[in-house]
């Protein structure tokens, strides 16, 4: 079998299109690149819609924690709290467990026990608090002149926020919120291995390369194809966030602007 | 016939979830034969709601997921200085002269943290396990003349298995519980490298020179200077690699060790009256329910502990935050 023929059987096999069968033994490194490659779909589209829904949510919480008012501080201090307080797999696992139970009473929540929709909810609510949380860094850290700058102008509520505080706001946080998102996308790899099912074998890059070095019993060739994918994402995440921070700077004088500085991506 | 792992060997389209070995299995479906606790507990269904309860949480089982959870501590006391001194032997070969020693360093720290953590944690333990297994096959058994990878398989002498093939199984379990700390070390070692590189190019250049004035090699300059200044620099740094290793402990149960995941979802998963005394329907999420509020727990201990570390070690420190103690007082 030629390598055009696997890609053409494998290649969208992640989402349930071409071949229904795996391949069972002979494996080549032709189908190893192609369904861990087919799998790198589910991570991205996890880590691409949960780092979108969540910019909005977590500008929200940001804006929460730094209000005056307990009403607004108090819960999203706590959903903060609670969401970077206790790690993502147990999360994973409660979030399932939860949606089984109320799946059994409601059947509304029948998609809710599928990853697409189940895990992207956990992995929403999960990078909002972290991004809130240096959203919310950023926020204390807005020179005051700049705010002081907007009141003279006679600028105040809404206008004063979309114009000065929240430009600013980004502008500061953009860097981290960079390592958030690297962070968020090695992150969407625990989906399938937290009690949500990969219905007929459709998971993502790791769920394929643990399948093959089960198979295979040799771990050295499936798992440095997933870092090498995985290491062309996070380069690819670093210049897309590289130009939005380059546009968010570009008032500021060439050599003072923020460079993007690559610092630690770890577990949450 | 191959040489698999017990905890890595899975039946074809069985979920991706470290399977239980026979011996688990059976001993899952064993009665439970241990006196119970309270003397009340003698027939179960004819008890009210709290002395029900008392007895289900206390029976041979539940005691497992207690003991599970010493295991996760015992983890965390074992790694997090396993993880500091491969931190350190990092960080120390990265700012090395010699240049081979310093690339090592430095790639160590850029591979580790370049790929998601948890394919490392499953790359690692197999690839610990074959990388022993190798080793000893060739010390041990120098006249087998069989490829050791044939096809699919792994193949090595008796001999050289690891742990034997007679051992009894707590030497499994130990032996799986120990990679576990290894694969969580140089992980974690590669964050912890990455910190004290930083905490240590942090230290003033004038210190460094003044030492180097004094006439000290460039080792006794690194012992006797850079060392002991580096850690408050460090400091936090490392206790957010702390936080962020209590949040990895659960993937202990990714690398085949029965911790606190493992039991939960055992213990929490439906009961029918044929197999227990206690059966109760789908439980599982309150027991994660309880997982979750107990990492919420312990993260919060935690971050008091190390707020009254961090202001213990700025007092007096020229720095902003001693300065800022310095003026509160």
């Amino acid at each position: 079998m030629s390598c055009v023929q696997t890609i053409a059987d494998y290649g969208l096999r992640a989402i349930g299109i071409g071949e229904r069968l795996l391949p069972r033994e002979d494996f080549t490194l032709c189908q190893q690149f192609t369904l861990i490659g087919s799998g790198m779909i589910w991570n991205v589209y996890f880590g691409l819609l949960a780092l979108i829904f969540g910019f909005f949510f977590a500008t929200a919480l940001a804006i929460g924690k730094a209000s005056a008012k307990p009403l607004f501080r108090k819960p999203a201090e706590w959903f903060i709290f609670l969401f970077r307080g206790s790690p993502l797999f147990i999360q994973f696992f409660f979030a399932y467990f939860v949606f089984l139970s109320l799946k059994g009473v409601y059947p509304f929540f029948s998609p809710f026990t599928a990853a697409w929709l189940g895990a992207l909810i956990v992995l929403f609510l999960n990078t909002a608090a972290y991004s809130a949380e240096i959203f919310y860094g950023a926020l204390q850290s807005i020179p005051k002149g700049e705010i002081e700058a907007a009141d003279a102008y006679g600028l105040s509520g809404w206008s004063r926020f979309r114009r000065v505080v929240w430009p600013t706001m980004l502008r500061l946080a953009w860097p981290a919120y960079t390592n958030e998102a690297i962070f968020l996308f090695h992150a969407t790899t625990l989906v399938y291995f937290s009690g949500f099912p990969a219905w007929q074998q459709r998971g993502d890059a790791l769920y394929y390369a643990s399948y093959f070095a089960d198979k295979t019993f040799n771990p050295f060739i499936p798992y440095p194809i997933l870092a090498m994918y995985f290491i062309l994402l996070t380069l690819l995440i670093i210049s897309c966030f590289g130009l939005v921070n380059t546009r968010l700077n570009r008032h500021l004088p060439a050599n003072t602007g923020q460079k993007l500085k690559l610092r630690p991506n770890l577990i949450r | 016939m191959g040489n698999r792992r017990r905890f890595l060997k899975k039946k074809p389209g069985e979920g991706h979830v470290p399977s239980p070995s026979l011996f688990q299995k059976y001993a899952l479906t064993t009665p439970d034969t241990r006196p119970a606790i309270f003397s009340f507990c003698t027939d179960p269904s004819s008890l009210p709601d709290w002395q029900w309860m008392a007895c289900y949480l206390t029976t041979g089982k539940h005691m497992s997921i207690y003991w599970s959870v010493l295991t996760v501590l015992l983890l965390l006391a074992i790694t997090a200085p396993a993880a500091l001194a491969f931190g350190f032997a990092g960080a120390s070969a990265a700012r090395s002269r010699i240049a081979p020693l310093s690339w090592l360093g430095k790639g160590y720290i850029a591979i580790v943290r370049g790929v998601p953590d948890i394919a490392f944690f499953l790359f690692f333990v197999i690839a610990l396990d074959q990388m022993i297994e190798y080793v000893r096959h060739r010390a041990l058994c120098p006249d087998w003349s069989e490829p050791i990878r044939q096809g699919n398989d792994f193949v090595v002498c008796a001999a050289a298995k690891m742990p034997l093939g007679t051992a009894p199984q707590w030497v499994h379990e130990t032996y799986g519980f120990f990679t576990a700390v290894f694969t969580f070390a140089i992980v974690f070692g590669a964050f912890a490298a990455n910190v004290l590189f930083g905490a240590m190019r942090a230290v003033p250049r004038a210190q460094l020179e003044t030492a180097e004035a004094y006439g000290m090699s460039p080792r006794q300059t690194f012992m006797r200077v850079l060392v002991p200044q580096m850690w408050v620099y460090a400091l936090p740094g490392l206790s957010n690699l702390w936080m962020v290793l209590i949040k990895a402990t659960p993937l202990l149960f990714l690398l085949g060790v029965e911790d606190i995941v493992y039991w939960a979802r055992e213990l929490g998963g439906t009961k029918t009256e044929r197999f227990t005394e206690y059966p109760h329907g789908d439980w599982r999420m309150w027991y994660f329910l309880a997982l979750l509020v107990f990492y919420l727990l312990f993260t919060r201990a935690s971050e008091v502990v190390l707020e009254r570390i961090m202001a213990r070690l700025t007092l007096g420190q020229a720095t902003t935050g001693g300065e800022a103690q310095r003026k509160a007082a």
